[in-house]
């Protein structure tokens, strides 16, 4: 008899609290390997203390997110405050604390894309080069666990759907989970399996198909709905397989 | 003709920058300097207790300066006071509650000048070999943590989360910090250990392209410091501390024009 696999992360009845504010309020979701999520919401609704709840960086007043013994993460914070006075090139950071990873440096940054910043100071780069530095060295030991908080953050258009398909990539060679804080609805509906919306509770989760039609999803986003999905929407070059509920404003 | 004192306190004081020059690193890195001189200043109420509770001086100082250390991390974890305001209350309080404690032992004699700006002329041979040892002892450990130390403090939060074992590693820095404070009061003092530490350091950035080259320039330029700073102030009768930081404080100078970064980038 088929047995579902055990998930990846298991969280529930999350809840943290901030100065008498409920930031989180008893979330609770699986994810199983292999699975990529997207965390949308709105500011303050909790989504990076969502991730540091998960890392272990945050200890929430109740609930608990546990992840399965021994998992490898691999981590790309929103930023590297790294202070000016620290010489360290990309090249070292790749492998930093990860003696056993430093042969796989050059693959990685041609991978991501930064073998031409290999040899620059940290601190010199861009937001959007550091941003690629940081993904690279989170996926430098083959995590099977990877969290991304804000990883387009500073990217061009082209950067970031590159980033995607590398995310995607990954997930296909090492059956890595994914969860992801990101701002970009048009890249996290095509690039996702699935979407938790986030605001303090969760507001609405499932396939970004599913959660796009759902009323709260729509009260959050409705501008953004319309500014940044409905050109994705009209591409024509592919069929919709989505069922259309009965406020559906658009036509194909 | 090179007198035995001098030698001495050239021994003394280059125990004293070959420990300071990794650690000041890692306080420059870290932003660490007024911590480091919060733990300093509480060293003479280390003193103190040490003198009262007749025990080794350096002891006493060891154990109050991790004492002062914990607290500090303590508060800055649970209170809402911010961090540079927790340290410049703390900085002073240690430092006042030092000299009163030093006045009201009438019985003691204490040189305070020699206790906050250094008095390396008088160091003992058993002082040196106390220096040594530590040395000894922060060479080995920081090799040990190298590399999580270093992950840690390049972003803590991503050392946690992968699981570097970055905790230990701080731990074990501040211990070794206070212990190098400890030892190196002897030589530049109180209020000038700090400088002992930053200064090399941050003269090293200039010329520095990897950690290992920084901490490798910060133990020339420390070493440089107080060779030229103790002849200098033979040669011209000035305090011997204040020499040393002086001389370490022209060679950062001449770096300044170079430091790496924008000027603007500061966020």
């Amino acid at each position: 008899m088929l047995k579902a696999a055990p998930a990846l992360l298991e969280v529930s009845d999350l809840t943290v609290l901030r100065s008498g504010r409920t930031v989180l309020d008893k979330i609770s979701f699986s994810l199983g390997r292999g699975e990529i999520m997207s965390v949308i919401g709105p500011n303050g609704g909790g989504k990076t203390t969502l991730l540091r709840v998960i890392l272990g960086l945050l200890i929430p007043d109740s609930g608990t997110a546990k992840l399965t013994l021994g998992t490898s993460v691999g981590y790309v914070p929103q930023k590297l405050a790294l202070d000016n006075s620290m010489p360290l090139t990309p090249r070292r950071f790749l492998s930093l604390g990860m003696k056993s990873a430093r042969g796989r440096v050059t693959e990685i940054a041609e991978r991501t894309g930064i073998t031409h910043l290999l040899d620059q100071q940290l601190t010199g780069l861009s937001g959007g080069e550091t941003q690629r530095v940081l993904l690279a060295r989170a996926i430098m030991k083959q995590p099977d666990f990877l969290v991304l908080d804000e990883p387009t953050q500073g990217m061009d258009v082209a950067a970031q759907s590159e980033l995607f398909r590398l995310i995607g990539a990954i997930r296909e060679e090492t059956g890595a989970a994914v969860i992801m804080v990101s701002h970009d609805l048009h890249l996290v509906m095509r690039g996702t399996d699935r979407v938790l919306c986030l605001n303090g509770h969760v507001c609405c989760t499932g396939h970004p198909a599913e959660v796009e039609r759902s009323p709260s999803f729509r009260a959050l986003f409705g501008r953004l709905d319309e500014a940044a999905v409905v050109p994705y929407r009209h591409d024509h070059d592919h069929t919709h397989d989505h069922e259309h509920g009965p406020d559906c404003g658009h036509h194909h | 003709m090179i007198d035995d004192f001098l030698l001495r306190a050239l021994a003394a004081g280059i125990g004293a920058a070959l420990a300071a020059g990794p650690l000041g690193c890692f306080v420059v890195w870290r932003r660490l300097a007024y911590f480091g001189d919060t733990m300093a200043h509480s060293a003479l109420l280390g003193l103190a207790l040490g003198f009262l509770m007749n025990v080794e001086p350096v002891l006493g100082i060891f154990a109050v300066t991790v004492a002062v250390a914990a607290l500090l991390l303590s508060l800055e974890r649970w209170s809402t006071v911010p961090t540079d305001t927790l340290l410049g209350i703390l900085s002073h309080g240690a430092l006042a509650m030092g000299l009163v404690a030093i006045g009201l032992m009438s019985w003691l004699r204490v040189d305070l000048m020699g206790v906050l700006f250094g008095d390396v002329l008088s160091v003992s041979t058993q002082d040196i070999m106390l220096i040594y040892a530590v040395v000894a002892v922060v060479l080995v450990c920081l090799w040990r943590i190298w590399e999580p130390l270093l992950a840690t403090t390049v972003s803590s939060d991503l050392a946690q989360a992968e699981g570097l074992g970055g905790r230990r590693a701080n731990l074990v820095f501040t211990l070794l910090l206070a212990l190098v404070i400890a030892v190196a009061i002897k030589v530049v003092g109180v209020l000038l250990i700090t400088s002992l530490l930053i200064l090399p350091a941050a003269g090293a950035r200039r010329w520095a392209t990897s950690p290992e080259a920084m901490v490798a320039g910060a133990v020339v330029i420390g070493v440089f410091s107080v060779v030229i700073g103790m002849l200098g102030s033979l040669e011209f009768d000035t305090p011997a501390g204040p020499s040393i930081v002086l001389v370490a404080f022209a060679v950062f100078l001449i770096g300044l024009p170079r430091w790496p970064g924008r000027l603007s980038a500061r966020e």
